[in-house]
C-alpha cells in the first residue's frame, strides 16, 4: 500500500475516515439539500460537502476560502441527514468541520473580533447577555444596522437591508424570571424545568411567557432554575465545541434534578442542542453519566405536551393552519406529529403544505451572513405556502417564525406567522 | 466502419483550450454559471457509482438555446461534453473520462407544460424524477418510471438510461413513458422527435434516442406520459425461510396468470441492514422477502391479493402480510427504494451489478451468487426487480484494501458472465457506461457493435458526445471512488 495521504486538517476533533465513509456519494440527499436546490451546485450539496471534507482530510483540498465558503453557506437545516439512507452522521461532521476552521483558517480582523465577543463574552453568561442587549440584537439583526452604523460591520458581513429580520426587542426580560417556580393550577400532573434560552428571554419573553401559561395550565408546575446558561447551541454550530460543552455541564449542573419530570424549552435549536449533551460530554469522564440522564429527560414542549396530553382548552381555534416544522425538531430531534397533534386537539384544521419539513432558510445567523441565498431558499419556502392558502402559519422555533413573517411579507401573504404554543395560549385564555 | 469509433480518441481535454473556451462559456451561460476552478471541479469526478474522473469546466445553461451554443463551441473547439443530471447513475454515465466540459442540469430544471387533457407534461431535463409526480399529483396524475433514486435523479438522466424501477414490471420502463423529445445535436442543431401522439411516423428516433446515454446528443425537453393513479393498491410482504423459496416464488406468481405492478425480493441479509434505516417492520429472521404489488381496478386487486397470498402459501411462504394503509405502504417501500444507500452503514463502499436473466433462471443465479460469494469470501446483498428478473447483486467492499477489490471485480464478472449463460444480459436499467462496455463483445457480435457504433457516429461522428461509454476500449481504466482513492489501484489504471 501507499503511503497515507497528509490531511489538511489539525489533529484534534476532525471528520475521519469512520464518519464519511458511511458516505456512498448516491446523492439520494441532493434534491432535500435547500442549497442544492437554490444553487444547484454540487460543492453546496451534502454530498458534495462531505467529499470537500474527504478531499481536505486527503490532502488534496487546502483548509482554505473556497472550503470555508461552501461549508459556512450550509444551513445545519440536518435535511440531509433524514434523507440519508446511509445513516452518514453529517450533523457531527459539519461539528468537526467547523470546529477545524474555526481553528486553523484566519478569518478577517473584523469577523474575529466580532465572534470572539459575541460566541466568547455576550452569550455564556446571562449577566452579560442582558448587558450586551444591544449587540444581541445585532445578531438578532436589526441592532446589527445600529452597531453596524459605527463599526462598518454590514459590509463585513454583506448585507444590505435587514430591517425585516430583526425581533421586536422585549422591554421586559425573562431573566427576572430566574428562580422563579409556578404553581400548577387545578390537580398537579407533573414538575419541568424550563430553559428560558439566552435569544429567547431577551427577544421572546413573551413567548416564554406564554409557555409557562399554558404548562401551567394543564397542570405543571414550572420551574426556572436560577443558574442555567445558554444552551450551547451557537457555539456549537459555529464550530466553538468546548464552550459548548461548558455551557452543557453548567446545565446539567442547574437543571438534572430528581424532582423534575422534564426538561423542556420551546426554542427546537436549544433542545436539539440538549439533547446532543451526552455526545458531546462523552469522553469527559465526570459528566458523561450524568449527560446521559439528562438527554433522557430534555423535551419540546410539544412534545411534553403530547406526551402528558392537554386539558380542554377554554375555545377551539376555528382556523386554516399549515404547520411549517424547524429543521431542529422535525430532522435533528424527529419530532413531526406532537405540534400537528396539538394544533388540531384546540380545532384548528391542519393543511399541509408541499415540503412542509424544508428549512426556510432562518439557521441561526444564516440570514445575516448569507442573505441572500437564504431569501432564494425563503421565497422557495413561501411559494410552498401560498399553494395551501392557510389563515395562520404555525411553527415551533422562535428564528422560523422571524424568517417567515418575513416571507409572508415578501410574498404579500396575509398569514399570521405564530409559535404553536402561542395558538394554545390563546386557545386556553 | 469497424475503425469509426477510433476518431473519437482525437477529442480533446478542456485543458488544451480553456481559456478561451472558458471566457466563451460565460457569455453564453452566464458569469456566475460556469466553473473552473480546481477545487469546484473536483466535486464533479464522481456519481453514484465507483469511477472518476475531473472535468475542465463544468457550465450549467438555463435554456435550450445557451446548450445549442455550447454544443457549437464544443465541437469547433474539439473539446469533449458530457452531460450530468443528478449524477446518482450507477454505470459512470456522467462522469468526464476524458476531462473536457460537464454540461449539468441542475438548473434547467422547470416543468414547461402539463396537458392535462392529454396526460402528458412537457419538462426541461434537470425536473427531479418525484417533483414531476408530487406536480401532477393534485390531478390524480403521476409519471410512471419509479427508480429507487426517484427523489433525486433527473428526467434527462431517465431518458439517458431508460431507466426502470420496481414499478417496471407491470408499466415498462422510461422509453414506453416518452413520447418527444428535443435533442441538441453536437452541430448545435435543435431537432424535434415525436411529440404528444403516443406513436410515431417512420423511424422511431424517440426510442433511439432514450438509451443512448448521452452519446447522441443533449435532451433539452421531454415530452412525457402521465397515468392516472390506479384505483386501488394492494401491497403485500411474503416471508420466506430460504432465498430459494422466494426465487421459486417469482415464477409461480406469474405463471398463475397473475401481473403484479411490482415483484421484489430482497435477502436476509439485506433486511437486517434496510430495517436498521427504515423501521417498516420488516421480519429480521427471514431468509428472503418477496414485496408485491397489485394495481387496478378494486375487484381485481382483491381478487389477485387473494391468489397471490395462496401461491405464496404453497411456496412455502412463513406468512404473507398486507400493508393496512398508505403510511404502511410507503414504509415497506421507503425501505426497498433506500436499500442501496443503506448499505453504507455497513461498508464504506459496494460495486452494484445489473445482471439480467429469464424469470425461470432466479432461483439458479441466486444459488449461483451464493457460491461466488463464498468463493471469494465476500458479502454479497441481493435486492432486485424479481418479476423482471433484473438482479442487483451489492457487493460490499472497502476501497482501502486493494487486493479485496480485486477479488470484487472477478466476482462480478463470474455473476454478469452467468447471467449471459441463463440467455441474460449485462444491464438492465443501470446503462453500460464505463462500467460494462468491456463486456459489450460478449453480449454482441463484432458486426452488432459495428452497427450501433455507425449510428452513433451519424450523429456523434466526431466523438465529443460522452467519449469512452458504451462500447468496448482497448484497455481498461481502472480508477475507484469512495472516500479514499486507492494509489494501487490508481496506477493501473488511466
Ligand atoms: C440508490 C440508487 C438507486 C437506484 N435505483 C435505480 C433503479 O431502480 N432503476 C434504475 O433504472 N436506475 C437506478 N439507479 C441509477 C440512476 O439513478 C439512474 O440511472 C438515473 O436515471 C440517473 O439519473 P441522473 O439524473 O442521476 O443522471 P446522471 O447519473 O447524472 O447521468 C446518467 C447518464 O445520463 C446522461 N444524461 C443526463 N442528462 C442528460 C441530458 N440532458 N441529455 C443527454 N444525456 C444526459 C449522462 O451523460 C449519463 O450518461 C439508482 C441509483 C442509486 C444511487
Ligand atoms: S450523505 Fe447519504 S444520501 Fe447523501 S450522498 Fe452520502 S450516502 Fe447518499
Ligand atoms: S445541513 Fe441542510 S444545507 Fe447543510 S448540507 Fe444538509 S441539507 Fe444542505
Amino acid at each position: 500500500m501507499a503511503e497515507k495521504p497528509v490531511s489538511n486538517f489539525s489533529s484534534g476533533e476532525k471528520p475521519t475516515w469512520d464518519l464519511y465513509s458511511k458516505c456512498v456519494h448516491c446523492g439520494l440527499c441532493l434534491d432535500q439539500c435547500p442549497t442544492y436546490r437554490a444553487l444547484g451546485t454540487e460543492m453546496d450539496s451534502p454530498r458534495g460537502r462531505i467529499y470537500q471534507m474527504v478531499l481536505v482530510d486527503q490532502g488534496r483540498l487546502a483548509l482554505s476560502d473556497s472550503f470555508v465558503t461552501h461549508i459556512d453557506r450550509c444551513l445545519g437545516c440536518m435535511n440531509c441527514q433524514t434523507a440519508c439512507p446511509s445513516g452518514v452522521p453529517y450533523g457531527s461532521l459539519l461539528e468537526r468541520a467547523r470546529s477545524q476552521i474555526e481553528e486553523n483558517y484566519p478569518r478577517s480582523w473584523l469577523q474575529r473580533q466580532v465572534r470572539s465577543h459575541f460566541y466568547g463574552k455576550v452569550l455564556p453568561s446571562f449577566g452579560s447577555l442582558a448587558r450586551n442587549a444591544r449587540l444581541v440584537r445585532f445578531y438578532q439583526r436589526s441592532g446589527l444596522q445600529s452597531l453596524a452604523r459605527g463599526s462598518g460591520l454590514l459590509k463585513l458581513l454583506g448585507v444590505a437591508d435587514l430591517d425585516a429580520l430583526s425581533p421586536r426587542m422585549e422591554s421586559e426580560f425573562s431573566f427576572a424570571d430566574l428562580g422563579r417556580v409556578y404553581p400548577a393550577e387545578g390537580t398537579q400532573r407533573g414538575r419541568v424545568a424550563l430553559l428560558i434560552g439566552c435569544i429567547g428571554s431577551v427577544a421572546f419573553a413573551e413567548l416564554n411567557r406564554a409557555t409557562i401559561r399554558v404548562l401551567t395550565r394543564n397542570g405543571i408546575e414550572v420551574h426556572i432554575p436560577k443558574s442555567q446558561s445558554c444552551c450551547g447551541a451557537l457555539h456549537l454550530h459555529a464550530g466553538y465545541l468546548e464552550q459548548s460543552r461548558t455551557m452543557a455541564r453548567h446545565n446539567i449542573d442547574a437543571m438534572l434534578k430528581p424532582e423534575f419530570d422534564a426538561i423542556v424549552t420551546n426554542a427546537a435549536g436549544c433542545g436539539s442542542t440538549m439533547k446532543e449533551y451526552a455526545a458531546l460530554l462523552e469522553h469527559d469522564a465526570e459528566y458523561a453519566e450524568r449527560a446521559q440522564q439528562f438527554v433522557v429527560k430534555v423535551r419540546d414542549i410539544s412534545e411534553y405536551l403530547a406526551q402528558v396530553g392537554l386539558v380542554e382548552p377554554a375555545r377551539k381555534l376555528k382556523a386554516r393552519v399549515t404547520y411549517q416544522d424547524p429543521c431542529h425538531l422535525a430532522h435533528a430531534q424527529g419530532i413531526r406529529s406532537a405540534p400537528r397533534q396539538l394544533l388540531k386537539f384546540i380545532g384548528a384544521e391542519v393543511v399541509e403544505s408541499p415540503r412542509a419539513d424544508s428549512c426556510c432558510g432562518s439557521a441561526g445567523v444564516y440570514n445575516v451572513t448569507q442573505n441572500e441565498i437564504s431569501m432564494k431558499i425563503l421565497d422557495e419556502k413561501m411559494e410552498d405556502i401560498a399553494s395551501v392558502m392557510p389563515e395562520i402559519v404555525a411553527t415551533a422555533n422562535v428564528g422560523c417564525m422571524l424568517q417567515l413573517s418575513v416571507g409572508a411579507k415578501r410574498k404579500g401573504l396575509n398569514s399570521r406567522v405564530v409559535h404553536v404554543v402561542e395558538l394554545l395560549d390563546e386557545a386556553y385564555y | 466502419m469497424v475503425q469509426l469509433w477510433r476518431r473519437s480518441k482525437a477529442v480533446l481535454h478542456l485543458a488544451v483550450n480553456l481559456p478561451g473556451v472558458v471566457d466563451h462559456l460565460r457569455k453564453i451561460a452566464g458569469r456566475d454559471a460556469v466553473l473552473d476552478r480546481p477545487e469546484d471541479l473536483m466535486l464533479y469526478e464522481y456519481d453514484a457509482g465507483i469511477r472518476k474522473s475531473t472535468p475542465g469546466a463544468v457550465v450549467f445553461p438555463q435554456n435550450t438555446e445557451q446548450v445549442s451554443q455550447i454544443m457549437r463551441l464544443a465541437t469547433a473547439e474539439n473539446v469533449a461534453v458530457v452531460a450530468r443530471g443528478a449524477a446518482t447513475g450507477l454505470s459512470g454515465g456522467s462522469i468526464p473520462t476524458k476531462g473536457g466540459l460537464v454540461i449539468a442540469f441542475s438548473r434547467m430544471n422547470r416543468i414547461l407544460e402539463v396537458d392535462v387533457e392529454n396526460q402528458r407534461a412537457v419538462v426541461q431535463p434537470g425536473v427531479v424524477n418525484l417533483q414531476l409526480s408530487e406536480h401532477v399529483a393534485h390531478l390524480g396524475l403521476y409519471f410512471a418510471p419509479d427508480p429507487s433514486s426517484q427523489k433525486a435523479c433527473t428526467i434527462g438522466g431517465n431518458v439517458a438510461e431508460n431507466s426502470g424501477g420496481p414499478h417496471t414490471l407491470m408499466h415498462g420502463v422510461t422509453v414506453n413513458h416518452v413520447t418527444g423529445v428535443e435533442v441538441v445535436l453536437p452541430s448545435g442543431e435543435i431537432v424535434h422527435f415525436g411529440g404528444k401522439a403516443a406513436e410515431s411516423y417512420g423511424y422511431d428516433m424517440t426510442g433511439f434516442l432514450v438509451g443512448s446515454e448521452g452519446t447522441v446528443g443533449i435532451t433539452t425537453a421531454i415530452t412525457v406520459k402521465l397515468l392516472r393513479k390506479p384505483e386501488k393498491i394492494a401491497t403485500l410482504l411474503g416471508v420466506f425461510e430460504s432465498v430459494d423459496d422466494a426465487a421459486l416464488t417469482v415464477s409461480a406468481i406469474t405463471a398463475a396468470g397473475i401481473t403484479p405492478a411490482a415483484l421484489e425480493m430482497l435477502d436476509g441479509w439485506t433486511l437486517h441492514t434496510v430495517e436498521a434505516f427504515c423501521h417498516a417492520g420488516y421480519p429480521l429472521d427471514a431468509g428472503a422477502v418477496l414485496l408485491i404489488e397489485l394495481e387496478g381496478l378494486r375487484e381485481a386487486v382483491e381478487e389477485q391479493a387473494i391468489a397471490v397470498r395462496e401461491v405464496c402459501l404453497r411456496q412455502k411462504a412463513r406468512e404473507v402480510r398486507r400493508a393496512k394503509d398508505e403510511e404502511e405502504r410507503a414504509l415497506l417501500w421507503k425501505g426497498r427504494k433506500m436499500a442501496f444507500a443503506a448499505l453504507g452503514r455497513v461498508t464504506p463502499s459496494y460495486y452494484t451489478q445489473d445482471g439480467v436473466v429469464p424469470r425461470s433462471q432466479i432461483p439458479a443465479v441466486m444459488r449461483h451468487i451464493g457460491n461466488v460469494a463464498k468463493k471469494y469470501d465476500l458479502i454479497i446483498g441481493n435486492i432486485f426487480h424479481a418479476g423482471d428478473g433484473n438482479l442487483h447483486p451489492l457487493i460490499l467492499f472497502d476501497m482501502r484494501n486493494a487486493e479485496q477489490f480485486e477479488r470484487v471485480l472477478s466476482a462480478s464478472t463470474e455473476i454478469l458472465e452467468f447471467c449471459i449463460q441463463c440467455g441474460g444480459s449485462i444491464t438492465g436499467e443501470h446503462g453500460v457506461g464505463m462500467e460494462k462496455r468491456d463486456l459489450m463483445s460478449r453480449l454482441f457480435t463484432e458486426e452488432d457493435l459495428d452497427v450501433m457504433i455507425g449510428l452513433r457516429n451519424a450523429f456523434n461522428g466526431a466523438g465529443v458526445l460522452n467519449p469512452q461509454k458504451i462500447f468496448p476500449t482497448p484497455r481498461m481504466c481502472r480508477e475507484i471512488s469512495g472516500p479514499s482513492q486507492n494509489p494501487v489501484l490508481m496506477q493501473e489504471g488511466l
